[in-house]
């Protein structure tokens, strides 16, 4: 059986592969508490997100998520499920962020809204099913705070790959998103 | 596409205006998070329940032991300078009782074969989410 593909399948699944591969370099670095990640992998959703469009950014994202559990036997389990809705809600939000003025916000805004996001969707899948209990509100400051710092570094490095991509494609463009 | 990584160094020069203000405003919300959620308020009273009715509400700041009749039987609750616990319950498993001492406003313990349990309050009771 031969499946007809088009030139943006296979753009999607080259990006979507750059993704499982920080997916995985992550999954081995130890983390202090469940959760708290540096999310490298939302680099490459980002990335996408601006240099092409939402809809390439929202399969790498998911095709991100379902290969990356299957590769680590998470498939349907609960990191699963917290992966799953923090990527959604993560989109979500990018879906509506991306409307906001280029000259003013970069993808650092973006990068740390989707944070928050990937927090949020996790804990309320963490709130909802996993821990029903109050007491997962104590853990909601520790999770802000590493979504606004790890939101702002993998922002600070989408923000210099499209400099640096806009420097390849034209030399003469010094700042990204001055038009 | 690999040659974009030939320095993937981060640059503060990369922020633009609108950036520094989801900065600020996300430090704001954070900040905001840790005030709210950590504050450890002390309580002042101890609410007692028996089945769905308020039983009765001791103060804390006292060294007292409280017989209360629950649905299995007399459970002893243990009042300690500003703490309460179960420290005698009727019930199988002790659930109630290992959960130790309850200190911060807002906390409670639950003796679900017996019907009592034990909520610490404050002058103000504390945004409840498990009843929103």
């Amino acid at each position: 059986m031969q499946i007809q593909t088009t030139i943006d399948d296979h753009r999607i699944a080259k990006l979507a592969a750059f993704a499982i591969a920080l997916h995985m370099l992550e999954a081995v670095v130890p983390s202090p508490l469940p959760g708290v990640k540096p999310g490298i992998a939302n680099i490459v959703t980002l990335y996408v997100l601006l240099q092409y469009d939402f809809a390439t950014a929202a399969w790498v994202s998911i095709l991100r998520v379902f290969a990356s559990s299957l590769l680590l036997g998470q498939f349907m389990s609960p990191a699963f499920a917290l992966s799953l809705s923090g990527a959604l809600l993560s989109l979500g939000t990018l879906w509506v962020a991306q409307h906001l003025p280029r000259q003013y916000f970069s993808a650092i805004t973006l990068s740390i809204l989707a944070a928050f996001a990937h927090i949020a969707g996790q804990l309320i899948v963490v709130r909802l099913w996993l821990i029903p209990h109050a007491s997962v509100s104590y853990l909601i400051p520790i999770f802000a705070t590493a979504a606004l710092f790890f939101g702002l570094i993998n922002g600070l490095v989408t923000a210099k790959l499209l400099y640096n991509k806009a420097q390849l494609s034209d030399p003469d463009k010094t700042e990204p998103g001055s038009t | 596409m690999l040659s974009l990584l030939r320095s993937p160094k981060p640059t503060l020069r990369h922020l633009l205006i609108g950036d520094w203000l989801t900065i600020i405003f996300s430090t704001i919300i954070t900040v905001y998070l840790f005030q709210v959620l950590w504050s450890h308020e002390h309580a002042s009273k101890v609410q007692v329940r028996i089945g769905d009715k308020v039983h009765a509400v001791y103060n804390i700041n006292q060294q007292r032991y409280i017989k209360v009749h629950g649905a299995m039987g007399d459970a002893v609750i243990h009042i300690s300078q500003g703490k309460v616990r179960f420290s005698k319950s009727p019930c199988h498993n002790q659930y109630c009782v290992h959960q130790g001492w309850l200190t911060r406003n807002g906390q409670a313990a639950i003796c679900l074969p017996n019907q009592i349990s034990l909520e610490l309050i404050g002058e103000q009771k504390p945004y409840d989410s498990l009843n929103y």
